[in-house]
């Protein structure tokens, strides 16, 4: 029971990172239609940002923890956003009315870009950092076993929720998210009515890449590295997230980021670690036949 | 009056003048902010284990430099060259000249690869990478069934590429089998495995069916990894039996391949045979290929490929052409790996990752899929490509990934397009981009 309890607690930290890196694939393909393969290799950067921003601080001499948290959450949102704006200036948008394959495979070549990008600029080996936040609570204890939730772990569950709500109000509240759910009904009545169907796509892509930058920052501060080839699984464990929730929901994206990171954490626990990875695959090869529009998806129609 | 037009145009030239620094300009600042981190500080763990950081910012200013200039010759040469996708009108004279030169040069490259082991005998590294680009043709040409005629995206390829590998490489090694009775049975059981994961998508389309397929992949790639009691793990397979002259060795003893010709020996002889070899497999891939596209199977195919739902509305049995499909691409992938197990002699996860797929797709797609002869080309241009770049390997993937998405922009449909149906009613019309909607199969 208390191994369970810990397992759980661990599991929605996981889960976490990965709805947030989700979200950014369900708004791409609600508005676009096209699954951004690059966006895994965008969390990737994020995480590169953040360690570099954290050892500049660290080493001007800057010591108090949440300020130097702030400061990199903000540098590597805000530079992670202009990747994914440049991403999809460069990749996607020339192609946004070719044939249906192109953007996918545009896609694949950015995210080729952006992985050996960093392992040419920043190096191959992975880059460990001393844990930032230290400290913790014992919640449980029986049978000599400690149920532990770290300080660590509070803060990326904890950031995580405020983003969703600032993101939340974002989409249901302002003008901005008023003019993303009209593209995602339909771009050209969207245009019509006098709204700007490039600026909101580029909108579009510039909060998911920001999203994944905050991702990549909970995952430099929670498992304490980062290296080039982490955005491949994570991209497509997140993508899978995304599909298990229903792709183009967001609710759904972050429902299925807790489902999947639970799923795997459990899966690492009671049966393989090594077979981790094939669980979460196999995952998203059952839920795209018998669930393909997810839990909370609507159904597609299928127009001739 | 003249003066009036010359101001304006003087005016208007100022103007773009002025459009083309601005936009330069912001390209530049664009650039400084996404390079000032990644480029200019560069992080290394230090002799104590803890990071240290220092500063590269010479480079981050030749590389804003590279996009300011860069940015400003793509904008003039815009310009110059007025909107992308004009046709040019051919004289009639040149096209009769282009169209015999079409005709004429398949057979040409076809006997000049039947004659490459004679002329680079001595060579023995245009050897390697021949039969190294070969290999990737027969990969092309297979992957090419799946993609290029039924449409269906397919990012796993090299699943089917690793079963036969490991078939012929386990089965060689545990049971004695020989190479020629490995090679249809590598076949076999990657279209089985082609089958097997060909049931579950057949619903798929897509975008959905890539990222299916993709996953498929890495499961494969996983299983092996991890399954170390039988595929050796991250250790791969060593040992595996070389190839024989049906039967005879290209050993230096009596009873070798050189002997019993009572020539000298020479270890060329073997990669001469290799080349052979796989010359023969791509070419009987190419020629059952060619073959179903007569075929009905074929026929549909290319139809399941322009449209699902019309498909079948005619009556088509999408399983089976989906099924058949994925089969005969995943068992041409299946003989190419274990052709690609008894040449190297060892392999190992490693050579089976994402990225070979990719390559494959991409070559499939620079060549325009559905074609042939494209797909030759284009596997020897990308092969070649990155053999140019052997000694910068870092910047091969990068460059690599940049020339996808470049080609992606400027040519979405192949360097040479070939998607025309084979049978069509009364004339045969181009496909417009709007009507071609691959991927949706």
């Amino acid at each position: 029971m208390d191994y369970f309890a810990q397992q759980l607690i661990n599991g929605i930290v996981l889960g976490s990172i990965y709805g947030l890196i989700a979200i950014g694939y369900t708004m791409v393909y609600g508005i676009v239609g096209m699954i951004n393969f690059a966006h895994g290799d965008i969390f990737m950067i994020g995480g590169f940002i953040a360690l570099i921003t954290f050892l500049i601080l660290v080493s001007i001499g800057l010591t108090t923890v949440p300020l130097i948290l702030l400061i990199v959450l903000l540098v590597s949102m805000a530079i992670t956003s202009l990747y994914g704006w440049t991403v999809e200036r460069i990749a996607y948008r020339p192609l946004r009315h070719s044939f249906r394959l192109a953007p996918m495979l545009s896609a694949i070549g950015m995210s080729f870009v952006l992985m050996n990008f960093s392992q040419v600029s920043q190096g191959a080996r992975v880059k460990p950092i001393p844990p930032v936040i230290t400290g913790g609570y014992s919640l449980l204890e029986s049978n000599g076993f400690v149920v532990r939730l770290s300080n660590a772990q509070i803060v990326v569950v904890l950031t995580t929720v405020v983003l969703l709500a600032i993101f939340t109000w974002l989409v249901s509240r302002t003008r901005l998210g008023r003019d993303m759910r009209a593209c995602e009904q339909d771009q050209t009545m969207a245009a019509l009515l006098g709204v700007d169907v490039d600026r909101t796509i580029s909108m579009t892509f510039l909060i998911g890449a920001a999203l994944a930058a905050v991702a990549g920052m909970m995952y430099l501060l929670y498992y304490g590295l980062v290296d080039f080839y982490m955005g491949f699984i994570a991209g497509i464990k997140a993508f899978t997230a995304a599909v298990l929730g229903g792709i183009g929901s967001l609710p759904g994206a972050m429902l299925g980021g807790l489902l999947i990171g639970l799923i795997e954490t459990m899966w690492s626990a009671y049966f393989s670690v090594e077979y981790k990875d094939v669980a979460a695959f196999s995952i998203l090869i059952v839920v795209l036949i018998f669930l393909p529009t997810g839990l909370l998806g609507r159904p597609e129609v299928e127009k001739v | 009056m003249a003066v009036l037009t010359s101001d304006l145009t003087q005016a208007s030239r100022r103007e773009a003048i002025a459009f083309i620094f601005k936009k330069a300009f912001i390209s530049a600042l664009v650039a400084l902010v996404l390079f000032s981190l990644m480029i200019g500080i560069r992080t290394e763990a230090g002799p104590t284990g803890q990071l240290i950081y220092w500063t590269r910012f010479d480079d981050l200013a030749i590389i804003v430099a590279v996009v300011f200039v860069g940015s400003i010759v793509v904008e003039l040469l815009r310009q110059w060259w007025g909107p992308v996708g004009i046709a040019t009108a051919v004289p009639p004279s040149v096209q009769r000249t282009l169209d015999f030169a079409g005709k004429a040069f398949p057979p040409l490259l076809l006997i000049f690869a039947f004659l490459v082991p004679v002329i680079f005998y001595d060579q023995r590294y245009l050897l390697d990478l021949s039969i190294l680009v070969l290999t990737y043709v027969m990969l092309g040409w297979g992957l090419n069934v799946v993609v290029g005629l039924a449409g269906l995206l397919d990012l796993g390829y090299v699943a089917f590429y690793a079963v036969g590998a490991y078939s012929y490489a386990l089965l060689s090694t545990n049971f004695g089998l020989s190479f020629w009775m490995c090679l249809p049975l590598a076949g076999i059981l990657a279209a089985c495995w082609g089958v097997m994961l060909g049931f579950p998508v057949l619903r798929l389309r897509g975008d959905y069916l890539a990222i299916v397929t993709l996953a498929f992949g890495e499961i494969i790639r996983l299983v092996i990894i991890n399954w170390q009691s039988l595929t050796g793990g991250p250790n791969g397979v060593s040992g595996i039996p070389r190839p024989s002259f049906f039967g005879i060795p290209f050993t230096r003893g009596d009873d070798g391949f050189a002997a019993r010709l009572g020539i000298e020996y020479s270890p060329t002889h073997r990669i001469v045979f290799l080349f052979y070899v796989i010359l023969a497999l791509a070419l009987l891939t190419n020629w059952v290929t060619i073959r179903l596209r007569r075929l009905p199977i074929g026929r549909a195919w290319e139809a399941l490929r322009e449209d699902e739902v019309a498909c079948r509305a005619l009556g088509i049995n999408i399983t089976t052409t989906k099924l058949t499909a994925f089969a005969t691409g995943a068992m041409f992938g299946g003989i190419a790996g274990a052709f690609f197990a008894t040449r190297q002699g060892f392999i190992s996860p490693e050579s089976f990752t994402f990225q070979e797929s990719a390559l494959v797709l991409a070559i499939v797609v620079l060549g325009g899929m559905g074609s042939q002869l494209g797909v030759a080309l284009a596997a020897i241009a990308l092969i070649g490509g990155f053999e140019l770049f052997r000694g910068f390997d870092q910047y091969r993937m990068l460059v690599f990934g940049m020339a996808m998405v470049l080609l992606m922009i400027w040519r979405p449909r192949g360097l040479i397009s070939h998607r025309a149906p084979t049978v069509f009613l009364k004339q045969n019309t181009a496909i417009s981009a709007e009507l071609a909607r691959e991927g949706r199969g």
